[in-house]
């Protein structure tokens, strides 16, 4: 179960600004690969998907294996093409996708 | 012998995983080199937790940008740690993230230009507890 999406962008940016967007779930990142105490093996269960989307354009894209740190974090940059809203989603291997968004404010 | 013994030593092993998920992604080609960024710690005391930064120098244009950057694992029970994808909006081919690493070994990341390039480069990661739950 993915909760508490944390996103970090500039509090305000200029059109044509790069700016970096951070972004942590929390989520276990389940490997697959790691027993219980009764030796049974714990079922894979991570987010795959990971897409963040600037109003209609997707800006960023990424697919995560189990290779990736629980409470998955990214960071990317973006050439800011006007005022738009920042919106966040994280697919899990339920099938369950949360959602976040965030405006940026352009001056 | 001792030249063979040598090479032996200073090769880091690849696992068949990891071979497979490498000749997948190059199509057999032999990517280009030195030509990519990463930053990561030469020594990760916690292998669950090793954070990464990659960077491509490349214009982002329409015309010549970085697609795709693909996070592989030499030694963890699965190759294929992350795939990024990239477009010009983007204006810089940067990435950060935090990954697992089972143990010792080399992290090897690959760029996928627009123009068809390949780009690869190759990173010895020391590790003193292991992170992938084995």
């Amino acid at each position: 179960m993915a909760t508490k999406p944390s996103i970090r962008i500039p509090e305000s940016a200029k059109v044509g600004d790069i700016i970096e967007v951070k972004t942590l779930i929390r989520h276990p990142m389940e490997t697959g690969n790691r027993h219980d105490k009764h030796h049974k093996l714990i079922p894979r269960d991570i987010i795959h998907t990971y897409v963040a989307k600037y109003g209609e354009t997707e800006v960023f894209r990424a697919e995560f294996g189990p290779g990736i740190s629980a409470n998955p974090f990214i960071s990317f940059k973006m050439r800011v093409p006007g005022p738009g809203v920042f919106e966040f989603a994280w697919t899990d291997d339920h099938g369950v996708t949360t959602i976040a968004t965030a405006p940026l404010k352009v001056v | 012998m001792l030249a063979h013994a040598e090479t032996m030593q200073s090769t880091p092993a690849r696992s068949q995983k990891f071979t497979d998920a490498f000749a997948k992604l190059t199509h057999g080609a032999t990517p280009i080199e030195n030509k990519m960024n990463v930053e990561l710690p030469e020594l990760a005391e916690n292998g669950n937790f090793v954070p990464i930064t990659i960077s491509v120098e490349s214009p982002m244009t329409d015309a010549n940008y970085v697609k795709a950057i693909h996070l592989l694992s030499t030694q963890n029970p699965r190759a294929a740690v992350a795939t990024f994808h990239l477009t010009p909006i983007n204006a810089v081919a940067y990435v950060r993230s935090r990954m697992r690493l089972a143990k010792t070994q080399d992290v090897v990341t690959l760029a996928e230009l627009s123009t068809g390039e390949l780009l690869m480069a190759t990173t010895w990661v020391k590790v003193t507890i292991g992170g992938c739950g084995d």
